[in-house]
């Protein structure tokens, strides 16, 4: 979690984990009210019923007279569970439904698509000119809702974001959706959710969710195509960017790299996290990223490139030119 | 000992020496053996668990890097469902079943030696595949297409896949022995309606397996086929479907916690009703509860899957399964409340540990409720909710019941009872330490730890509950330490068991501790639900079975409802063959890992050793035929 | 008798995974870096002439890793572009048993970093060099060069049903 991005499914800054937030709830308290009443009879039990010895008479007159006031106690006891679960049945439901039922007239298309390790969000539009790419970096307009189609290009992963929804899996071979709407400005933190090898536990996103000018505002930056450097230190890493291996695996839109392996960088230094929300986006932890990425995140497909200082001065420069 | 005595012990001892010991096919020793094995491996698991719990207890730690990680979760789950938890419960019903229902002998024990060396080979298997650096990483679920050909590199997953084939085999085999044992072999009067509330959970476990393993042996033989052969089961390029893998998995899955609880549920039963000196309140109750429980249970697989594409109305259903199977296990623990409120309570080291049971599973059970409805699985799915839940429902439902048993049932086994005080500070260190490694992972979960992960960055702000959570598990590792220590003293210095120290009804306590060779030297009638609490005997109605050879294995088969005596039958004598046998397979299956043709080469010894083993000898036809003309009448 | 059964099993066991197994991801690749893209100096039916680089103890076309690091970057650097998952097409195939500059993995890895008339572009200084090597041992087992526990049975892969 860099800077104040949230990460709670007890907080909830959509509908959706807000109904969930709802029914959570209101388990717990019919639960701990359970738990509480088996306790209190475990307690009544253990302080009413004398103690014995192992050489002690078994009592087995039960055998042979019914025993009706435990009858009557154990019945009840199970009626009244089986009214509290089907109490819990119909509101678990209920709040399925609520979820699902999210409208979605004017919602924001996005494609998601998860790598091992990290994130390639497509904006899709009816017009082409508005479709853009980026990764690892979901910006949302606040109070639209968003459909997220989710694939994946390797392994199972899932997406989830605590604060606005449960999660939904990358399958390959199956496209799956989930619907999410965020009510309140703020940054969220997501987090792949199911088992992906090594770098699991790294393999994190950011949903930005802000008001609708502000979103539109990104979302025109992110459609220009890369600046081209200015100074002499940025055009050579862009030398270097496009002569090395960088442009083997990775995009920037408006030049000649334009491979899907890794992220896309057309709008790199514009975001908030490195390495799939793992490193703050700085300077030097580009540089170190860079260098080694095998240090961050062990297991990491991107290769150490050990460039001397100036070199990566320059590479640096130009990444950090891609506002 | 009396003439009888000594003449059913020659005829029923396993041979001496280490020759003897691969020949063993009494079912006490076998028993022993895959106890013992068990909890090897138990500790083994739990060792594995410590070391994960040593690196998360800070972030950001580099104890141990992501590849050793994904081999010690992967390990740690295979180690406790498929080496631990299901064959320990096997490993007592082998033990305890044939003692419960009154036989001298457990049905098919030949094959009941070869289920357990297939059980040991397989985990030997596994250790020397992770000591060799090449243990599986692709978790105990083994999703594909991670542990497919193409992301689960190397042999990893194959040995991962392999290991299900052993214990699978194993599983299976130990189901049959025991259903059959319990159809066939109990004591006459031991009609279904008296039977041990264990035995019936026993018997309901043994049909799950039956009909939950094969789906798991299917997926992972197709698994190791598109690994090895390149088939395309798991393949969506070519029409396959990774969502095909999680379906037969779960469909065993799920089914499989209840093959682990369910017999710690039989485990309760025995305890509670022993030291509360009274039977169970609600016979009947408590095992339709089972029986529904068995069913039920293999109607919620899903609710593992509530992420990937379900449809809503499956997703309902699903839902309200999941809800639903709660209701037996509610009116079980209802019922044993009963018990032992009119009960008069012995507060022995066993029954804390059945009440123990109460508070974990209870919460356990109900983490469980939330989990089946799908709009809070969707939030706490694959978090350390998860981790919680399900180590409360099976440390709760199976390993407290467990240690209790072990309690109860040691001087059974080795004549001797354990330490009751060291007893008192297993229990407690044990259900402290396991709230506080446990409870804090709820709390993890909702703040969104995910499972599986090998370390976390120190600004989400887990390091606080993790390092909690490490210190609760290793006082379960002292705990179990305790344990370990009170065995091995007790085994030599305990104080010594009567036939029956705590004064419980049913038919194991009936005979020595430990227990003859030939189990009982006089077979039992039954007349009552607790034959040693009967209270009146039918004057003139017959106390034991008359008629069997003495000098020959011969056990009392009988029907299958009212056990009445209907036949007897010889068992098999101890021979080295089941053992052959399972190192024929076991090199047949570890050959197969590396080429399909282990398959074809590899059932030449097998076919070789398993003749041998049904090989009649001159001895035994001759003495079979004779009995056949005259039966040994008294 | 058990524990000579345990020890071969162990034995059998140690022998086929301790090369194909090994890991070395925390360490990560060593890079190497050189002087840019050059073409080199091969000629069709002369395999031994010209070969600048040897396989030395990097090389390990009998770790499972390594030869599936191969698969992966063969995708990644597009390959298949010309190769068609080693079936070929404007590229050679490689798959069958003609090598025309050579199939040892200094030949290979030669073709790789210096390229080749007639479309093979070189990679020598665009990649790492253990990349190379990595794509060398692939190559390798697509020409069935490389133990067959070693390479996965088949690919995983969505775009195209690769070997």
């Amino acid at each position: 979690m860099i800077g104040h991005a949230l990460h709670d499914a007890l907080d909830a800054a959509g509908p959706q984990a807000g109904h969930i937030v709802h029914l959570w709830w209101l388990t717990v308290a019919i639960c701990t009210a359970v738990f509480a009443a088996v306790m209190a009879a475990l307690v009544v039990a253990l302080k009413r019923a004398p103690r014995a010895q192992a050489g002690d008479p078994p009592d087995v007159s039960s055998l042979t007279r019914a025993e009706p006031t435990l009858f009557r106690a154990v019945t009840a006891a199970v009626a009244a569970s089986a009214v509290l679960l089907m109490v819990l049945l119909v509101a678990s439901i209920a709040t399925d439904r609520a979820i699902a039922s999210l409208p979605g007239e004017g919602a924001l298309h996005i494609e998601v698509t998860g790598h091992q390790w990290w994130w390639a969000v497509h904006y899709d539009d009816a017009q082409l000119d508005r479709v853009f790419d980026t990764a690892n970096e979901i910006h949302v307009p606040v109070g639209r809702p968003v459909i997220v189609s989710l694939e994946s290009a390797d392994v199972i992963h899932s997406f989830w974001v605590p604060n606005l929804h449960g999660k939904k899996d990358l399958i390959p071979g199956h496209t799956t959706s989930i619907s999410l709407r965020a009510d309140k400005p703020g940054i969220y933190r997501g987090q792949c959710a199911e088992f992906c090898g090594l770098q699991h536990a790294f393999m994190a996103f950011e949903v930005v969710a802000s008001p609708p000018a502000e979103y539109e505002a990104w979302a025109q930056a992110q459609r220009r195509p890369a600046a081209e450097p200015s100074d002499a230190q940025a055009q050579h890493g862009k030398e270097l960017f496009m002569s090395g291996t960088c442009m083997l695996c990775h995009a920037i839109d408006g030049t000649t790299a334009g491979a899907r392996m890794a992220p896309n960088l057309t709008h790199v230094a514009s975001r908030r996290t490195l390495a799939a929300g793992t490193l703050e986006n700085t300077p030097q932890n580009l540089a170190a990223w860079i260098l080694d990425p095998q240090k961050a995140k062990p297991g990491a497909q991107m290769p150490a490139h050990p460039l001397d200082g100036s070199d990566l001065g320059a590479l640096v420069a130009y990444l950090e030119t891609l506002k | 000992m009396t003439a009888d005595a000594a003449l059913l012990e020659r005829t029923w001892a396993d041979r001496p020496g280490f020759a003897g010991w691969l020949a063993a096919v009494d079912h006490k020793s076998i028993g022993k053996r895959f106890i013992v094995t068990a909890f090897c491996f138990f500790v083994a698991g739990g060792l594995l668990a410590a070391l994960m719990r040593a690196q998360l207890a800070r972030p950001d730690n580099k104890l141990v890097g992501p590849d050793l990680y994904n081999q010690l979760f992967t390990m740690h789950g295979s180690t406790m469902m498929f080496l631990f938890a299901v064959p320990v419960m096997e490993a007592m019903a082998v033990y305890l079943v044939p003692l419960m229902v009154g036989a001298r002998a457990i049905a098919f024990p030949r094959m009941n030696a070869y289920a357990y060396w297939i059980y040991l080979f397989g985990g030997l298997m596994l250790y020397v595949a992770f000591f060799l650096k090449v243990g599986p990483d692709a978790g105990w679920f083994s999703y594909v297409p991670l542990a497919g050909p193409e992301y689960g590199v190397g042999k990893r997953s194959d040995f991962w896949a392999q290991l299900i084939t052993f214990t699978e085999v194993s599983g299976l085999l130990v189901s049959i022995v025991i259903i059959t044992t319990i159809f066939k072999l109990r004591a006459p009067g031991m009609t279904l309606d008296r039977l041990p509330l264990f035995v019936w959970a026993m018997l309901v476990t043994s049909f799950m397996v039956l009909f939950a393993m094969p789906s798991v042996m299917l997926a992972s033989t197709m698994l190791i086929m598109d690994r090895l052969v390149g088939t395309q089961f798991y393949n969506p390029a070519a029409g396959g479907d990774a969502i095909l893998w999680q379906h037969l998995f779960w469909f065993f899955g799920h089914p499989e916690v209840y093959f682990i609880f369910i017999p710690g549920l039989g485990f309760l039963s025995m305890l509670i009703s022993t030291f509360s000196r009274r039977p169970v309140f609600g016979y009947p109750a408590m095992v339709l509860s089972l029986v529904a429980t068995g069913f039920l249970s293999f109607g919620l697989w899903v609710h593992h899957m509530f992420a990937t594409n379900v449809p809503e109305l499956g997703k309902s259903f699903f839902t309200a399964m999941s809800m639903m199977i709660a209701i037996p296990s509610a009116v079980q623990i209802f019922c044993w409340l009963a018990t032992l409120l009119t009960g008069r309570l012995n507060m022995k080291t066993p029954l804390l540990f059945a009440l123990g049971f109460f508070f974990i599973l209870v919460i356990g059970g109900l983490t469980g409720v939330l989990l089946g409805s799908v709009p809070l699985d969707l939030q706490v799915h694959d978090t350390y909710f998860v981790v919680a839940h399900l180590h409360y429902v099976l440390i709760g439902g199976a390993v407290f019941p467990l240690f209790g048993a072990w309690y109860y049932w040691f001087p059974k086994f080795t004549g001797r009872l354990m330490g009751e005080r060291l007893g008192r500070w297993n229990f407690w260190l044990f259900f402290v330490g396991f709230n506080v490694a446990f409870w804090p992972m709820h709390h993890l979960g909702l703040q969104g730890m995910p499972r599986r992960v090998y370390t976390y960055s120190a600004e989400m702000g887990w390091g606080t509950l993790n390092l909690i959570s490490t210190l609760g598990a290793f006082t379960i590792a002292a705990s179990v330490l305790l344990f370990v220590i009170n065995a091995v003293t007790s085994l030599r210095r305990g104080t010594p068991a009567s036939a029956n120290p705590w004064g419980a009804g049913t038919l194991e306590w009936a005979t020595a501790s430990p227990p003859p060779s030939c189990n009982f030297v006089e077979l039992p009638v039954v007349r009552a639900r607790d034959p040693l609490w009967d209270p009146a005997a039918e004057p003139g109605s017959p106390r034991r079975v008359q008629g069997l050879a003495e000098d020959t294995r011969e056990v009392l088969v009988t029907t299958l409802m009212e056990a009445r005596p209907d036949h007897r039958m010889a068992s098999p004598a101890p021979t080295p063959w089941p053992f052959w046998s399972a190192v024929a397979t076991a090199v047949m299956f570890v050959g197969s890992i590396f080429t399909p043709w282990a398959v074809v080469w590899g059932s030449i010894p097998i076919a070789i050793a398993v003749i041998a083993w049904f090989w009649p000898t001159r001895a035994e036809t001759r003495k079979s035929l004779e009995r056949e003309k005259q039966p040994a009448l008294p | 008798m058990r524990n000579a059964a345990i020890a071969c099993l162990a034995a059998l066991a140690l022998a086929a995974a301790c090369e194909r197994e090994a890991r070395r991801i925390d360490t990560g690749m060593p890079p190497v870096k050189s002087a840019g893209p050059r073409q080199g100096t091969l000629q069709p039916g002369v395999p031994g002439k010209g070969i600048t680089a040897s396989a030395g103890p990097l090389y390990q076309e009998g770790n499972a890793l390594y030869v599936a690091t191969g698969k992966r970057l063969f995708r990644w650097y597009n390959c298949n572009g010309c190769h068609a998952s080693g079936g070929g097409s404007y590229g050679p195939a490689l798959t069958d048993a003609t090598w025309i500059y050579g199939s040892s993995p200094e030949n290979i890895h030669e073709t790789i970093a210096g390229g080749r008339p007639n479309g093979m572009p070189s990679f020598r200084g665009r990649i790492p060099d253990e990349q190379v090597w990595q794509l060398v041992a692939y190559v390798r087992s697509l020409g069935g060069f490389v133990a067959k526990d070693v390479t996965s049975a088949r690919g995983d892969s969505l775009g195209v049903v690769d070997k």
